[in-house]
């Protein structure tokens, strides 16, 4: 029982840390500019697929490094060139544009990559056992994801909070007009914080390509839960989607490892029904089986009875 | 006379749209067309349902296939229940049934969703479409799990001898219904409702200033998109005799967007347009190259980015020029631009055909080409450069020929 | 002229003109034959399989492979029934059922007899019914599916149909192989059953568990546990749980990203305990599982993988290697079907599916492999020798993925071993 626990809570922080990663980046954009970057999993999906070609070449590091950099410029490019242009038009509109970046840069990168999975590895450095725990490995590469989310994290926290920059940027959140008028390039600032909050994402592909495995289905498949964090967390607010982030994480991972059902739940009321039950898809439901849509089950929950969020500062 | 003028005048149209519906198997009736032209009819109910959220109400919803899938299910649930006997009446009122379930559920999803417009309702509408999808394979008995549910049209009472077996039978079925889906949908818009959901899109505030409540009128949007998407998902169900979880998951949803968005949005007709569109480029272009996807990814962001208004949008900017006479003045600055700018789109598909192909050879356009030979590379990047160039060069003069045409009778040339 | 001698002359000029007649017999005949044969008709076969979206590189591979044995084995001879052409149509469904209907109809408007299609169980239920009603209410125009890949037993009990042919052996076969094979072991007491939560991974875990309880009754099941197709994108929490129930091998159906994703998951745990299959090779699979997966990862399959037995097999797959050096040959149960339709085309000199279904049932054939197969009638369903192979780098001639790791064949079940009593009752069509 304690075994499960413990890694049901280490894997539950590895997922909420990375998730939060990507979180990060789109809170940080939609707070500077009330745009859903719905393919905010794409430019994830780059930095996975950047670094598995640089790590081919040059190796794991060089891609830590320099993919990230590649993804960021090339939002800085997409903010400058696209989605300035559609911000006129409303959010709406910035929305869908979105919506059809996504849906592009997963074509485009089946188009240069290819569609089958790529063998992206993590660096042989990293693959030994951190500790043994019970028979089962805690592989040092995750250590390392921990390690990077957390340290991105804090990082992001004293940027924000303590620097020159930081303060500019968080002014220019609420008051982007007077910010200008104090001499400071605003769309510079905008395409900056698009271009940081896409290397953010971008980072977490690099490290989560070799777990997470790198296809080009990759971004869909957490792109919904991203959102779902953001909106649970609070739109526009980074502590809050830290919470949101390992909440879902720790939910997740703690409904897979149990073996709780609905049987076990009507078992508490004494109620027992047939197997060939109308409803007998619905009272044979475990909770490892419905892990994937609890996220969605809490997002429509909270929009429904607080519309802002855990956190939300900035209503729509 | 006056009378014959005015008639003509309002019911011209769509006396002409039914005509085209019905005639069109007369055009071409291969197989592939009538299969075709039953996709379009899907479609087009579809996405005008679709508009009645986004177009008119500004609602953004992500989770729009829902309704579609619902009433799609249900429609199969249908033929089985004729099939077996547990009800009796025809199969042409599948649709009926399907709007009717579709409506069901709007009516329980919208009580809830409907409570906030913008970002957050977009945001629901992903969260419910996705939690249903998921839910759909959990529940098997209703949505028959991964294979979905499949059904049998050709039982029941037959209508004058007519038992549906054929598809060009089920067209013409899907034509009246697709008929009277649109009449009634662009009644909706004449309604009061209709035209307080416009208002409510465009300000809320002073909607609700005027008396009406802005969450009530979401609400009624919400219900009659949802009715309409149940219709087509009832013709689906009719078309294709089965239906699977896949049809009301967020890639259907995504796609009637796009259907929506590449039409044109705040024009009637925009869907139209657009699902015929991409009905086309689904079935007939795919067979042309795997890389459809991509273009239709390409094609969306330029639309949304320089053609905001879709392409019902572009059509009708032209009407000022229209109805000055000087539409023909246009004719030849878009001559001088189309020219480049249509050699220029041809550059560009055939370097992305190049660079994707594997084989020896491509054969596009009627030509052969080589990708392992520089000097095709050289002259296709030379020409599709060339045509850029003479793009840029001649869009001032069209600018010009637009400025001259649109100016206001009076005005001084 | 002088006269000639009459008889002798008679002779020689029945003679030449017999002579002359012959060539010109001939000449007309050649003439004619190479007319016809110019005039022939290719026989059409279409494929319908995922050829973009996330499934496509299986549909792709599956498509060379195809395209590549009609060209080495049939269209580069001459073709079939005196010089017609085999003409593969590729026609992309995305694994999609609603994409699968519009791409039949686009079959039957082109006249298309013959669909193969393999990928996803569910596209080739849909199909299957398609095709039933299609066939009922178009009697002369119908369309004979050649399935090679699907392997839910369904398709060859309740669902089965006359007008369907299963070239693949089906999961309860596959079961009772791999379950052959796991008995055969006595370190192994606790096993662990994991699935994609659908039909097929609901027929796995079910048969798993019943077919161990007859072969092994020692054997205690540890757990099942289904996971949603394609969402889960880490599998570390259900390794934690199978870790933590003991379990000494893991049997599991799951393809494509989700098995790359559990054995990777399980590797990277330390959890030392083989890893039983059906589909952990290929398309990117092996070069992902590498080092880590050597001599765990065991597969149920149909035709010997390394060492290949025959030399005709070898050559087959250099010529396809050379060809088309980033695919392998990793489904020839697709070769086989396209030669044993063939051999039925060519057995009753037509193409029609009525006159090919009927040469079909009960047919015989040796393989590349020198393997003998056979069609049952009742239910359409292909009987061959079926093996378990081992993912590994020692003994690999053909390699998967330009990898370097391939399958080792360990051990073989023949194919008499493998045959299953079916409830199928098919309708038969009169003609």
């Amino acid at each position: 029982m304690l075994d499960v626990l413990i890694f049901a809570t280490l894997n539950g922080l590895v997922t909420g840390l990375l998730l939060f990663m990507l979180a990060s980046g789109l809170t940080l954009i939609f707070s500077m500019m009330g745009v859903l970057n719905f393919a905010h999993a794409s430019f994830y999906m780059l930095g996975a697929y950047f670094a598995y070609s640089l790590s081919l070449y040059f190796g794991f590091w060089t891609g830590l490094i320099f993919a990230p950099l590649i993804v960021g410029v090339l939002g800085a490019l997409v903010e400058r060139y696209g989605l300035r242009r559609v911000h006129q038009a409303g959010h709406v509109a910035e929305l869908v544009f979105t919506f059809g970046l996504a849906f592009l840069i997963e074509e485009a990168v089946q188009f240069f990559w290819g569609r089958d999975t790529k063998s992206y590895q993590s660096p042989d450095v990293l693959n030994f056992a951190l500790f043994t725990l019970f028979g089962q490995e805690f592989s040092a590469y995750r250590g390392f994801m921990i390690a990077i989310s957390v340290g991105i994290f804090i990082g992001l926290y004293y940027v924000l909070t303590r620097s020159r920059v930081g303060i500019i940027i968080q002014a220019a959140i609420t008051h982007p007009n007077t910010v200008a008028n104090l001499g400071h390039n605003v769309p510079l600032i905008f395409m900056g914080v698009f271009g940081v909050g896409t290397a953010l994402a971008g980072v977490a592909g690099v490290i989560a390509g070799p777990v997470l495995t790198t296809f080009p289905g990759m971004a869909t498949v957490l792109g919904s839960i991203v959102f779902v964090i953001v909106v649970i967390g609070g739109l526009g607010s980074l502590a809050g989607a830290f919470i949101a982030s390992l909440l879902i994480g720790l939910l997740q991972s703690f409904a897979i490892a149990s073996d709780v059902g609905m049987e076990d739940l009507l078992d508490l009321f004494g109620i027992s029904f047939p197997y060939d039950h109308a409803l007998a898809d619905l009272w044979g439901l475990t909770l490892p089986q419905v892990a994937p849509i609890l996220p969605f089950l809490l997002l429509v929950l909270v929009l429904i009875f607080r519309p802002t969020g855990l956190m939300g500062k900035r209503e729509e | 006379m006056v009378i014959l003028q005015t008639l003509v005048k309002k019911f011209g149209i769509w006396v002409a749209y039914l005509a085209v519906l019905l005639l069109l198997p007369q055009l071409f009736d291969s197989i592939l067309a009538i299969s075709i032209y039953n996709q379009m009819a899907i479609a087009i109910v579809f996405a005008l349902s679709y508009n009645m959220l986004l177009g008119q109400g500004g609602m953004l919803s992500f989770g729009h296939a829902v309704y579609f899938g619902m009433g799609g299910f249900l429609g199969v649930h249908t033929l089985l229940m004729i099939e077996n006997e547990s009800v009796y009446f025809s199969v042409m009122w599948v649709p009926f049934i399907g709007g009717l379930f579709g409506l069901l559920c709007a009516l329980f999803i919208g009580s809830f969703s409907t409570r906030k417009a913008g970002t957050v309702f977009a945001m629901i509408s992903l969260g419910i479409g996705e939690l249903i999808a998921a839910s759909s394979l959990i529940f098997v008995d209703f949505f028959g799990g991964e294979a979905g549910i499949s059904g049998d049209r050709t039982f029941g009472p037959t209508f004058f001898g007519v038992d549906f077996a054929q598809n060009i039978q089920i067209y013409y079925l899907a034509a009246i219904w697709t008929f009277i889906a649109t009449i009634f949908m662009y009644l909706f818009t004449q309604t009061p409702a209709g035209r307080m959901a416009n208002a409510v899109r465009d300000n809320p505030i002073r909607a609700e200033f005027i008396g009406y409540s802005a969450r009530r009128v979401r609400f009624i949007s919400f219900c009659a998109a949802g009715l309409f998407a149940g219709v087509a998902g009832g013709l689906f169900a009719l078309n294709y005799e089965f239906i699977t979880e896949e049809n009301l998951n967020a890639a259907t949803s995504g796609r009637v967007l796009l259907m929506a968005y590449i039409g044109g949005l705040g024009y009637f007709i925009g869907p139209i347009i657009g699902a015929v569109l991409l009905t086309l480029m689904n079935t007939l272009l795919s067979t042309y190259t795997d890389l459809w996807l991509l273009y239709l990814g390409i094609l969306f962001l330029l639309t949304v980015m320089f053609l905001p208004r879709g392409f019902a949008g572009f059509i009708m900017m032209h009407q000022v020029a229209w109805l000055r006479g000087r539409l023909t003045s246009l004719i030849k600055p878009y001559l001088i631009t189309g020219l480049p700018a249509l050699v220029f789109l041809l550059g560009v598909v055939t370097l992305i055909e190049l660079i994707h192909t594997e084989d020896e050879t491509l054969s596009i356009w009627g030509l052969s080409l080589t990708p392992a030979s520089v000097p095709t590379w050289i002259v296709l990047i030379a020409i599709t450069g060339a045509a850029f160039y003479g793009i840029r060069r001649s869009l001032p003069q069209l600018r010009e020929a637009w400025h001259a045409a649109n100016k206001p009778d009076g005005e001084g040339n | 002229m002088t006269v000639p001698n009459i008889t002798r002359m008679h002779e020689t000029n029945m003679t030449s003109t017999r002579r002359f007649s012959l060539h010109t017999f001939l000449l007309v005949a050649l003439f004619g034959l190479s007319g016809v044969a110019a005039a022939q008709d290719p026989i059409k076969i279409a494929f319908i399989d995922p050829l973009s979206g996330s499934f496509a590189s299986i549909g792709n591979s599956g498509l060379k492979q195809l395209q590549f044995a009609a060209e080495y084995f049939y269209n580069s001879k001459g073709g079939v029934l005196g010089g017609r052409k085999l003409e593969i149509v590729p026609l992309d469904n995305k694994q999609s059922p609603t994409d699968t209907q519009i791409q039949f109809r686009r079959a039957v408007s082109e006249d298309i007899r013959i669909i193969f299609q393999g990928n996803s169980s569910a596209v080739a239920n849909t199909l299957n019914a398609t095709i039933s009603r299609h066939n009922r209410r178009n009697p002369g125009q119908e369309v004979l599916q050649i399935n090679y890949s699907a392997v839910d037993p369904i398709l060859t009990e309740e669902e089965c149909s006359f007008w369907h042919f299963r070239f693949d052996a089906h999961a309860i076969m596959k079961l009772n192989t791999l379950t052959d094979y796991i008995a055969m072991n006595p370190d192994i007491k606790k096993v662990y059953v994991i699935g994609q939560d659908y039909s097929f991974g609901h027929v796995v875990a079910d048969n798993s568990v019943r077919l161990l309880k007859e072969k092994r009754p020692d054997i205690e099941i540890v757990g099942t546990e289904f996971h949603p197709i394609g969402q889960v994108k880490d599998f570390t929490p259900y390794v934690t749980k199978i870790v933590s129930s003991g379990a000494d091998a893991v049997i599991t159906g799951n393809y494509g990203a989700d098995m790359v994703s559990l054995a990777k998951s399980i590797i990277d745990s330390g959890l030392n305990v083989p890893i039983y299959t059906f589909y952990a090779v290929y398309d990117g699979i092996t070069a992902t599982l590498g080092e880590g997966g050597k001599d765990r990862i065991f597969l149920v399959h149909n035709e010997t993988s390394n060492p290949i037995p025959t030399e005709e097999r070898k050559q087959f797959l250099r010529a396809f290697k050379a060809e088309n050096p980033n695919f392998d040959v990793t489904q020839p149960r697709i070769i086989n079907a396209l030669q044993m339709v063939v051999a039925a085309i060519e057995k009753t000199k037509s193409t029609d599916p009525y006159d090919i279904a009927l040469a079909l049932e009960d047919m015989r054939f040796t393989n590349l492999s020198g393997e003998e197969m056979w069609m049952r009638g009742t239910d359409h369903q292909i009987f061959q020798s079926l093996h378990i192979s081992m993912h590994t780098d020692e003994g690999i001639e053909f390699d998967a993925d330009n990898s370097g790791y391939g399958l080792r064949t360990i051990f073989n079940v023949p194919a008499e071993e493998t045959v299953v009593p079916t409830s199928c009752k098919m309708d038969r069509p009169r003609r």
